[in-house]
């Protein structure tokens, strides 16, 4: 997928968002090797200094962590997984509640609305790490 | 410790001050964008640290040492005009590199001048304008330099080859080489920068980290130079 940037927020912020949904999602699966940094850089366009930082903030996180002389691989931790997934959903759910409140719903039609998705959807259509499953 | 610094750096014209008391320390790693409105000084600060400029008054260091043959060896330059013999092919160019500079990887060149499907038996001169712009930065960038200066180096070229140039350059400066470019077109750099000098009627308007500039400002670096030298 190709990289894009919004100006205004530093890069490595939204680096940092991209890398811990492709995490969360599966792109990167549990235990799966990581790219080199140089490599990830290259193909975003951006520093490598820049791509590190984001890894460093990942890894301090742990969500990823460091192989002396083999790379760097996503945590097989499903906790953290776990976590990571709870915390990108938190901010999902946020902006959306904030967009419905300011659109004029109340809160229990926003639970309302929410529940109706979740039946016309059922869970198997999903892909792991989605709102659902994270907020199980 | 800085690889390339400058102490109270002023160059005069006549009476005119291109460069008014510059205080400057860049580190090695970095690629650091330097920018500022036409007649900000860019040019002449990029030429004193290539030695083609002695300062009026104050100093400018690369790598502990005054500008001179030594530090030629470790700097490669892009000026911001053509430089390179016009009579010559581009494979005898790559020859010309390999004997002059010992850190010239041809082999390097050679991919790269592949990888943007430039003849090497066409005549320097007879290429278009933007290729002798590309042919020019991959002679500079082919050189495993500590430091690499380059003047304007995107500014004739198509977008999409900006694209590749500027990976170019990310992938290889080396991890303790330092990659001072100037440019105006701020938005196409951004991604690839580290730091950001502002350089504003011949002194350091501003020297910050690029994403610290945009977490402070809300703006883009282009944003937000566009509103400092706002006309």
């Amino acid at each position: 997928m190709k990289w894009r940037f919004e100006s205004g927020i530093p890069i490595y912020l939204q680096i940092l968002e991209r890398l811990r949904t492709d995490i969360a999602s599966g792109t990167y699966p549990p235990g799966a090797k990581l790219p080199p940094v140089r490599e990830l850089a290259l193909e975003a366009g951006v520093n490598p200094n820049t791509m590190q930082r984001a890894f460093a903030e990942l890894e301090r996180d742990g969500i990823v962590y460091t192989q002396r002389t083999s790379g760097r691989f996503v945590t097989g931790d499903e906790t953290a997984l776990r976590q990571l997934r709870r915390s990108l959903s938190e901010g999902v759910v946020d902006e959306m509640c904030s967009r419905l409140v300011r659109m004029g719903m109340k809160k229990d039609e926003i639970v309302t609305a929410v529940r109706e998705w979740t039946s016309e959807n059922p869970e198997n259509k999903e892909g792991p790490g989605s709102c659902l499953k994270a907020n199980e | 410790m800085a690889v390339l610094e400058c102490i109270d750096l002023e160059k005069w014209y006549g009476n005119v001050k291109a460069l008014n008391g510059v205080n400057l320390a860049l580190e090695p790693g970095r690629i650091v964008g330097l920018v500022g409105p036409n007649g900000s000084g860019k040019t002449t600060l990029i030429k004193l640290a290539q030695h083609l400029l002695t300062p009026t008054h104050g100093q400018i260091l690369i790598g502990g040492m005054e500008p001179g043959a030594e530090t030629k060896e470790i700097v490669s330059y892009l000026p911001d005009r053509d430089f390179l013999p016009g009579w010559m092919n581009v494979e005898s160019l790559l020859d010309f590199y390999s004997d002059f500079y010992p850190d010239f990887d041809a082999g390097r060149a050679g991919q790269m001048l592949d990888a943007l499907q430039i003849d090497p038996h066409r005549v320097f001169k007879k290429l278009s304008k933007g290729t002798r712009e590309k042919v020019q930065l991959i002679m500079t960038m082919s050189r495993r330099a500590s430091v690499y200066l380059l003047d304007e180096p995107i500014a004739g070229v198509d977008p999409a080859a900006r694209d590749y140039i500027l990976r170019t350059i990310i992938s290889n400066y080396s991890e303790n080489g330092l990659v001072l470019l100037s440019t105006h077109l701020i938005t196409d750099v951004e991604p690839v920068l580290d730091e950001v000098v502002f350089l504003k009627q011949g002194h350091v308007e501003l020297h910050e980290n690029a994403d610290a500039l945009r977490e402070r400002t809300g703006m883009s670096v282009d944003g937000y130079f566009r509103e400092v030298f706002r006309c």
